[in-house]
C-alpha cells in the first residue's frame, strides 16, 4: 500500500506533467510528487531512472469470459494478463454466459474480482435485456451494481428507435453507452475484409461500408438525442472521417481503436490464418493509416484491445468456422509504443489514449497521478526488447497474430493501489 | 523435370513447367481411356480416399475412375454436412482417415482454405477437388487440356469467362492456370458477381458487356449460375440474367469462327447457354468431361511420385 517510485520520467497529461520526479504512494493513494522525496523508513522503493512513470493504464474493452466461458479465460487469468501488459484497470464486456444484464451477474464479477483479480475490474452491462436487442436492460440497477458502461458488444442494437431510447435513458442516469457498430445485413456471411485478398482467397468479404453506415447512424442518433456515445473498435477510413466531422460540429462522440487495426492489414489473413480473424476484420493499408492519423489528431480517443481469448479448438479449424478475436492485453503497449517510435504519437498522447481518456469516458476516478488519486501506476521501459511467446503469455488463451514478433518497450512494473502486482 | 509437390491445392502454386508436365502426362494417359481394358498397374497398392463434403457427381466419379484405371484402391466418403455440423472437426476426421494409411486424400469442401488446412496436418498427399470459392485445380487443368488439344497451344489465346466470378472456384483456377500459360482472360458478368481486384490475378481484363469479352475470343467459358448460392440480392431474375449474360448463337457469332464453347457443368439450359449452343458443333463440354479423367489420372500419378506408366 506504500511505495516510493524514484527518479522516473513522470508523464501525466491529466495535470500537464512531463518531468523527472519521485512519486510517493501511501495507503494506496498518491501522497506526493516531487524531487528527492523522503519516505518513512521501510517504505518499499523502485528506482525508476531511465523509465517512464504513468497513471495506471486502462483497457476499456476486454473479454474476461467469466462467468460461463472460463475454459477460455477467467477473472484471475485475465487480470494477470492485464497486469503483465501494464494495465491496472480493465472494463469487461457483458457477452459472458449468462450475459451481464442484471445486478446479480455484475455483483458476481465485482465480488470475484475482489478476491481473485490483480487489477481493477469494472464490468460493462448490456444495453438490452439478454443482449438481444429487443428491450432496454435495467441500466439503473446495473450502474448501481458497479457497471461503468453499457454495451451489447459483439452485436449492434439494430433497432434505431431502441438505440435512441438507450442513449436518452443512459444519459439520464449517467452511464456511458458503447456501440458495436456494424450493419449486419451488409456483413452477411462475410468472414474477412472485402478486398483483393478476399477475392484471391475466395472468402466472403465484409465491406467497410458495413462499419461506416452503422457509425454514421450512432453519430446521428447521439446528435439527435443530445447524448454521448462511444464507438468501439473502429477500423475504417470512413469511421474516422465520420467521427472527426461529428466532433467538429460538437456531437458528443468518442471512439477507440485496437492495436491490431493500426498494425496489421488483411494481408495477415493469407494462409487462412485464423489468428488474424476478428470482427471488425483487419482492413487495408489505407485504413491502417487512417487509424494512425486518427490517433494522432485526437479523432480517436482511446486505444483498447478487445482482448478476446479463445480456446485452441475454436481457432484450429477451417477459416470460416473459426471464432473471431485475438488476445491483446500483453501486446497492446508495445504495439502502441511503436507509434511513438515512428513519430506518429508522443508519449503524452499515448498516455492519454491508454489511461486518462478511457478513465474520463467511463467516469472512473483514475487515469491520473494527482495528489489524493488512487495509487495505480504503470512503469514502462521503452527500450526493453522481448519476443511474444505463447508459453509466456499470462492469458489462458494464446490466440494472437503477434506470436513470434519481436517487440520493443513494455511495462516493467504494474502498481495497483500502491502495490506491485506485476514485475517483468 | 519431376513434380515436387506433395499436394495439389491451387493452380496459383504451379509453374508453367509444372502445368505443362501435368497436361503432357494427361495427354499420354488419355490413351488408356481408349483401350478395351482400361487399366494399368501404375498405382497398384495405393489407396485413394475421395472425401466429399459437398455434393458432386462428375468430379467424384471422375476421380474414382481415374484412381481405378491406375489400379489404386479408391474409397468414397460422402459427408452430407460440414465436419463441424457433424460434430467432428476436419482435423479429427483427417487423423482418423490417416490412421487407415491412405496415400492420397481427394477432398471437396465448402470452405475456402480447407485443403490448405488439411494438407498442413496430414502426411499423405492432398488433392483439391474444389474448396469454397477458392480453387478447383483439376477443373482448371481439364479446361486447359481441352483448349490445348483444340488450338495446339495456350500461349496467346483469348479466353472469355462469363458469369458469376465471385463465387466461382473454376474461374479462379482457370485464371491462374491460363494466365500462367500465356493466355489472356476476359471476364464479364453482373457487377454484383465481379469481385474486388480480380484483374490483379494475372493477365485479366474485366469487361462491362459480355459481347466485349466474347468478341474475337478463341474460347467462351460459361460459368454455372449457382442458384442455391445467389440468394435474392445478386440478380433481379434468371430471365434478365440469361438476356444479358446468356450465350446465344448471335453472341457466339462475335467469337472467332473456330471458337469453342465450354462449361464446367452442370448446365442450367436456357440460362447460361441456349440449348442450341450447348449442343452445337463448337461445344466442347463433353470433351471437358472426357479430359477430366485423364487430368485426374495425371494428378494422382504425379503426387505419388510419378512411377513409369506401363
Amino acid at each position: 500500500m506504500n511505495l516510493l517510485i524514484k527518479g522516473g520520467r513522470v508523464i501525466d497529461p491529466s495535470q500537464g506533467i512531463d518531468a523527472n520526479l519521485d512519486v510517493l504512494i501511501a495507503d494506496g493513494v498518491v501522497l506526493e510528487l516531487g524531487q528527492g522525496l523522503a519516505a518513512p523508513e521501510g517504505t518499499p522503493a523502485i528506482d525508476a531512472s531511465g523509465l517512464i512513470v504513468t497513471p495506471g493504464l486502462i483497457d476499456m474493452h476486454v473479454h474476461l469470459r467469466d462467468p460461463g466461458l472460463e475454459y477460455k479465460e477467467d477473472i484471475a487469468t485475465g487480470s494477470r494478463s492485464a497486469a503483465a501488459g501494464g494495465f491496472t484497470s480493465v472494463a469487461c464486456m457483458p457477452n459472458t454466459s449468462p450475459v451481464i444484464d442484471s445486478k446479480a451477474i455484475a455483483s458476481y464479477i465485482i465480488n470475484k474480482a475482489k478476491s481473485e483479480a490483480l487489477v481493477n475490474v469494472f464490468p460493462i452491462g448490456c444495453i438490452t435485456k439478454g443482449g438481444k436487442g429487443e428491450s432496454l436492460a435495467e441500466m439503473g440497477e446495473l450502474k448501481e451494481a458497479g457497471c461503468v458502461a453499457v454495451s451489447d458488444d459483439g452485436k449492434p442494437v439494430c433497432n434505431s428507435e431502441l438505440m435512441r431510447r438507450a442513449l436518452e435513458y443512459a444519459k439520464g442516469i449517467g452511464i456511458a453507452v458503447i456501440s458495436h457498430s456494424e450493419d449486419l445485413a451488409l456483413v452477411g456471411e462475410g468472414v474477412m475484409n472485402e478486398g483483393f485478398v478476399s477475392t484471391e482467397l475466395g472468402l466472403k468479404g465484409i465491406p467497410w461500408a458495413a462499419e461506416d453506415i452503422a457509425v454514421a447512424r450512432e453519430v446521428y442518433l447521439a446528435e439527435f438525442a443530445g447524448a454521448p456515445v462511444h464507438i468501439a473498435h473502429i477500423s475504417t477510413v470512413g469511421s474516422a472521417r465520420i467521427i472527426r466531422n461529428a466532433k467538429a460540429r460538437g456531437v458528443k462522440v468518442t471512439c477507440e481503436t485496437a492495436p491490431h487495426y493500426f498494425t496489421l492489414t488483411d494481408e495477415a489473413v493469407r494462409g487462412y490464418e485464423t489468428n488474424a480473424k476478428m470482427n471488425p476484420p483487419l482492413r487495408s493499408a489505407a485504413d491502417v493509416e487512417a487509424m494512425k492519423a486518427g490517433l494522432a489528431d485526437g479523432t480517436i480517443d482511446a486505444i483498447a484491445t478487445d482482448h478476446a481469448p479463445h480456446h485452441p479448438d475454436e481457432k484450429d479449424v477451417e477459416f470460416n468456422v473459426a471464432l473471431n478475436g485475438i488476445v491483446g492485453l500483453e501486446t497492446s503497449l508495445s504495439l502502441s509504443l511503436k507509434l511513438v517510435e515512428e513519430g506518429r504519437l508522443d508519449l503524452n498522447q499515448l498516455v492519454s489514449l491508454m489511461s486518462c481518456t478511457p478513465a474520463k469516458i467511463l467516469g472512473l476516478d483514475r487515469g491520473t497521478l494527482k495528489v489524493g488519486a488512487v495509487g495505480d501506476v504503470t512503469i514502462i521501459d521503452p527500450a526493453k526488447e522481448w519476443q511474444v511467446e505463447a508459453a509466456k503469455l499470462e492469458s489462458k488463451s494464446k490466440n494472437s497474430p503477434f506470436l513470434g514478433w519481436k517487440m520493443k518497450g513494455r511495462a516493467v512494473y504494474t502498481v495497483v493501489k500502491g502495490q506491485v502486482v506485476y514485475q517483468a | 523435370m519431376g513434380f515436387r509437390h506433395k499436394d495439389i491445392i491451387a493452380l496459383k502454386d504451379l509453374t508453367k513447367e509444372e502445368i505443362t508436365l501435368l497436361l503432357d502426362t494427361a495427354d499420354s494417359l488419355s490413351e488408356i481411356n481408349q483401350r478395351d481394358i482400361k487399366k494399368v498397374p501404375t498405382l497398384r497398392g495405393k489407396t485413394v480416399i475421395n472425401l466429399f463434403y459437398e455434393a458432386s457427381t462428375r468430379t467424384r466419379t471422375s476421380f474414382e475412375i481415374a484412381a481405378k484405371r491406375l489400379s489404386a484402391d479408391a474409397v468414397n466418403i460422402t459427408a452430407s454436412t460440414s465436419s463441424v455440423v457433424k460434430g467432428e472437426t476436419l482435423s479429427d476426421t483427417a487423423n482418423n482417415l490417416l490412421a487407415m494409411k491412405p496415400d492420397i486424400i481427394v477432398m471437396r469442401h465448402a470452405v475456402s482454405g480447407a485443403h490448405e488446412y488439411l494438407a498442413k496436418r496430414v502426411s499423405c498427399s492432398v488433392i483439391n477437388a474444389g474448396d469454397g470459392a477458392h480453387e478447383h485445380p483439376s477443373q482448371g487443368l481439364l479446361d486447359m487440356l481441352t483448349m490445348r488439344q483444340k488450338f495446339g497451344k495456350l500461349d496467346g489465346l483469348k479466353v472469355a469467362i462469363i458469369g458469376d466470378i465471385t463465387h466461382s472456384r473454376v474461374a479462379r483456377s482457370d485464371i491462374y492456370g491460363l494466365t500462367t500459360m500465356g493466355s489472356h482472360v476476359f471476364l464479364a458478368g453482373p457487377p454484383t458477381m465481379m469481385p474486388v481486384g480480380i484483374e490483379r490475378l494475372g493477365n485479366v481484363t474485366v469487361c462491362k458487356d459480355m459481347r466485349e469479352a466474347v468478341d474475337k475470343a478463341d474460347v467462351v467459358m460459361m460459368l454455372r449460375i449457382q442458384l442455391e448460392r445467389q440468394g435474392k440480392t445478386l440478380l433481379p431474375s434468371m430471365r434478365e440474367y440469361s438476356r444479358y449474360f446468356g450465350l446465344n448463337p448471335e453472341v457466339l457469332g462475335l467469337a472467332k469462327k473456330n471458337a469453342i464453347v465450354m462449361h464446367p457443368g452442370p448446365i442450367n439450359r436456357g440460362v447460361e447457354l441456349a440449348s442450341s449452343v450447348a449442343d452445337c458443333d463448337q461445344s466442347a463440354i463433353l470433351t471437358q468431361v472426357e479430359n477430366g479423367v485423364a487430368v485426374r489420372m495425371a494428378m494422382l500419378y504425379h503426387v505419388c511420385g510419378g512411377e513409369p506408366v506401363e
